[in-house]
């Protein structure tokens, strides 16, 4: 049954720990490996696959500007894209705590472009513009911020997001609600303490807490491979002693992150408790700029998925074409334009340091430089 | 007269009924015990967190991300060397991220020595924590300073930490907070939890009324014009005893002015002190590589060079890996009354 209708199966959803309540549909491409029935609609896959072309053409045309000297640092997401669409759309989107949280880390661009982030909002940080929402044209790319979809300040302090996470879901629980927290690292990053201490604080007695945590597992620490360092075979197994459950899932296919994800976020949402996911991914461009962002030959999430929506017939490679040509044309667009807008000046340097104040004699409005003497 | 520890129970109690404060919480912080000083002992937002440092201040930076107004506990500074990274993403979040998110948190810990604490119960803390951009600091040396600068640490939207020199967490002051019994044994009667089982104890607080102490704002201790002495904390009272004795013995008039706050500082309170007396003193216990109060020193001589009549200078503690037990150790690490005493005499004495 090729063509307009029907879903289209996931990778497999491999070894879950949980019970699944996966609704039984028709696949019609037999997943090789799959243990499960999952599949997703027409529409939904094709959502998915622009999201991921977009946000991979957001981030190859910032890769090129830290080459070309409009940006000098890249650092970002190309091979996490399938399950970061996935984890975008799936998310309560919202301000406050009866939405979801999300502590993220430095390779999320697709789930901000699943989100709705305009693609310039990622590149006028490359850019280093004053109109930078996310950093003021301070942070390196990817380091995003914004309030108003609960996207707490990325650090690129490794791992500090997973200590942070069960405050916000510390609110979270306590509103009652189906909101949750979401934190996301990387599976070298799990050796910090903090990693552990986020077990320990999503599990205490009485105490547990709605968040998930995901680890996006590339297999490398910039250039130390994880399995040089860890002993253990997958990074969600520590959160057997803690009784989280999880799943590890292949990250690159974005029908099989789907439904991993929302398996989780239900068990948070319903159950109030800590889940984890570890999806294996892909590398596509090296560690970052700092180390060439040298295209790999790992798997590409992208290339796998349109292999599945051709033989479905669902795209023509004429449409595949148009649309990497599209999301090209409107990265290009958002460089071209971003690198012409207002960039910070020095009267810029201390701005947003201190929020206003109505019980500081000497920073009753923002920063000024060390205190002056002010005489009255 | 409530002891410092008593007002800042309840400043912390009057954050809870007025300020919004929703969470007061860090090791051994909730019932039973209610502190390892006591500072928090039966209010109803305490709660006790696993023992871990890190997870202490990111779980306080949740919460205020989410909406919350926490006020979290490091049981000693002595153990929040390992938090200092987090603390500077808690001081760095809001310029780095464009203004997105206020950061109001209240992070207070003892600091200091003065309590025979040994290497890990004796550290001061101000001079790292004055590196902190974006973090504003204040330590108070008297029970109601302590109360006033809690109320305006949990009022302002900012990272604040509140250092508690443990030396003087059980001195008492000389003045009321506001709603304070005057009697010190129907205080303690009313919010100190009882030994032994406390199951059933139940606080009974005073009807508390706001004070804030501005941050940012010197207080002067004593006025003079023969010089002029800034300090903090544990040492602040021994220089103004200092001073009253040098008043009487040696008829010298020396300034002394409580700074308070760490950061930001009160540059105007001790930049007009120093165009009266042309002589400084900076005393504080933290070790000399480096101090805080070199900071101070720089500017002074920045700024008020030619109005110098003699050398500027501070007092602190050696730089040691640590205090020793043993009180010769510590009587000789840090500023103790006669040295302190000696310095400003010194001070006010040497020829122009
Ligand atoms: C606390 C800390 N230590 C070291 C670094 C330098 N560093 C940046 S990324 C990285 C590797 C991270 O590996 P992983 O957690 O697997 O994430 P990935 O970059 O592979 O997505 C390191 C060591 C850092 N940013 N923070």
């Amino acid at each position: 049954m090729r063509g307009k209708s029907g879903t289209l199966p996931g990778n497999g959803q491999a070894r879950p720990m949980t019970k699944s309540a996966s609704a039984q549909v028709d696949s019609h491409i037999p997943a090789p490996g799959s243990l499960g029935t999952e599949s997703l609609p027409r529409d939904r896959c094709l959502e998915l696959h622009r999201i991921m072309v977009r946000a991979r053409a957001m981030e190859e045309r910032m890769i090129k500007m830290s080459k070309s000297g409009e940006g000098y640092f890249w650092i970002g997401g190309p091979g996490e894209e399938a399950f970061n669409a996935a984890l975008g759309l799936l998310i309560k989107k919202g301000e406050g705590p009866d939405f979801d949280f999300l502590h993220l880390h430095y390779r999320n661009s697709a789930t901000m472009v699943a989100m709705g982030m305009p693609m310039i909002d990622g590149i006028r940080q490359m850019a280093m513009t004053a109109t930078d929402p996310h950093s003021f044209g301070r942070n390196f790319p990817g380091h995003f911020a914004f309030k108003k979809w609960n996207v707490t300040p990325i650090s690129s302090v490794i791992e500090n997001q997973f200590v942070i996470a069960p405050g916000t879901a510390i609110v979270q629980k306590r509103r009652g609600g189906d909101a949750v927290t979401i934190v996301v690292g990387g599976e070298s990053g799990s050796a910090e303490g903090d990693f552990a201490s986020c077990l320990i604080w999503s599990t205490r007695p009485g105490n547990e807490l709605p968040v998930l945590m995901i680890v996006m597992n590339n297999g490398w620490g910039i250039s130390t491979p994880h399995g040089s360092q860890h002993g253990a075979k997958n990074v969600i197994d520590r959160g057997k002693p803690f009784g989280i459950p999880g799943e590890v899932v292949e990250g690159n296919d974005p029908v099989a992150s789907w439904f991993a994800i929302k398996r989780a976020l239900e068990y948070c949402r319903k159950e109030r408790r800590a889940y984890m996911l570890e999806a294996k991914v892909s590398r596509l461009y090296g560690h970052s700029s700092s180390s060439g962002a040298p295209r790999s030959s790992d798997p590409d999430c992208i290339a796998m998925f349109e292999e599945k929506l051709l033989v479905q017939g669902w795209l023509s490679q004429e449409a595949i074409e148009r649309l990497h040509a599209e999301a090209k044309a409107e990265a290009d667009a958002a460089a071209a334009q971003a690198v012409q807008e207002e960039k910070p000046h020095k009267e810029h340097v201390e701005r947003f340091t201190y929020a206003p104040s109505s019980v500081d004699k000497v920073y009753p409005g923002d920063y000024t430089g060390v205190p002056q003497r002010i005489d009255d | 007269m409530a002891t410092m520890v008593q007002a800042v129970r309840m400043a912390l109690h009057y954050g809870e009924e007025h300020l919004g404060v929703t969470d007061v919480f860090g090791q051994d912080v909730g019932p039973p015990l209610g502190g390892v000083f006591t500072a928090t002992q039966g209010l109803k937002t305490a709660w006790n967190s696993p023992l871990d440092e890190r997870g202490i201040i990111g779980a306080a930076m949740g919460i205020a991300y989410a909406g919350g107004r926490p006020v979290c506990e490091i049981q000693f500074c002595d153990y929040g060397f390992n938090t200092i990274d987090l603390l500077k993403v808690a001081g760095n979040q809001r310029w780095a991220g464009a203004g997105n998110y206020d950061m109001p948190i209240v992070l207070m810990t003892p600091s200091g020595s003065g309590i025979r604490g040994s290497l890990y119960h004796s550290h001061s803390f101000e001079s790292w924590a004055s590196r902190l951009a974006g973090w504003k600091i204040v330590m108070p040396s008297n029970p109601l300073d302590a109360y006033g600068l809690m109320l305006s640490a949990i009022a302002d939207p900012n990272p604040v930490m509140v250092l508690l020199p443990k030396a003087l967490l059980r001195m008492r002051g000389d003045q009321l907070l506001p709603g304070e019994p005057a009697n010190e044994a129907a205080l303690k009667d009313m919010i100190d939890a009882p030994l032994g089982d406390r199951t059933r104890w139940q606080p009974r607080w005073p009807e508390l009324g706001p004070h804030f102490v501005a941050l940012g704002e010197a207080s002067l201790v004593r006025e003079g014009t023969h010089a002029t002495v800034v300090s903090y904390g544990r040492t602040l009272p021994l220089c103004a005893q200092a001073a009253d004795q040098l008043r009487d013995e040696d008829s010298l008039e020396i300034e002394v002015l409580d700074l308070r706050s760490i950061f930001p500082y009160d540059w105007s309170a001790i930049s007009r002190s120093l165009e009266k007396t042309g002589r400084i003193l900076i005393v504080n216990e933290d070790t000399e590589v480096t101090n805080f109060g070199e900071h101070l020193l720089r500017r002074v001589i920045d700024e008020h060079f030619y109005e110098l009549v003699v050398r500027p200078r501070v007092l602190m503690g050696k730089h040691v890996p640590g205090i020793g037990l043993n009180q010769e150790y510590e009587r000789n690490t840090v500023p103790q009354l006669p040295r302190i005493k000696d310095a400003m005499r010194e001070l006010a004495t040497e020829e122009a």
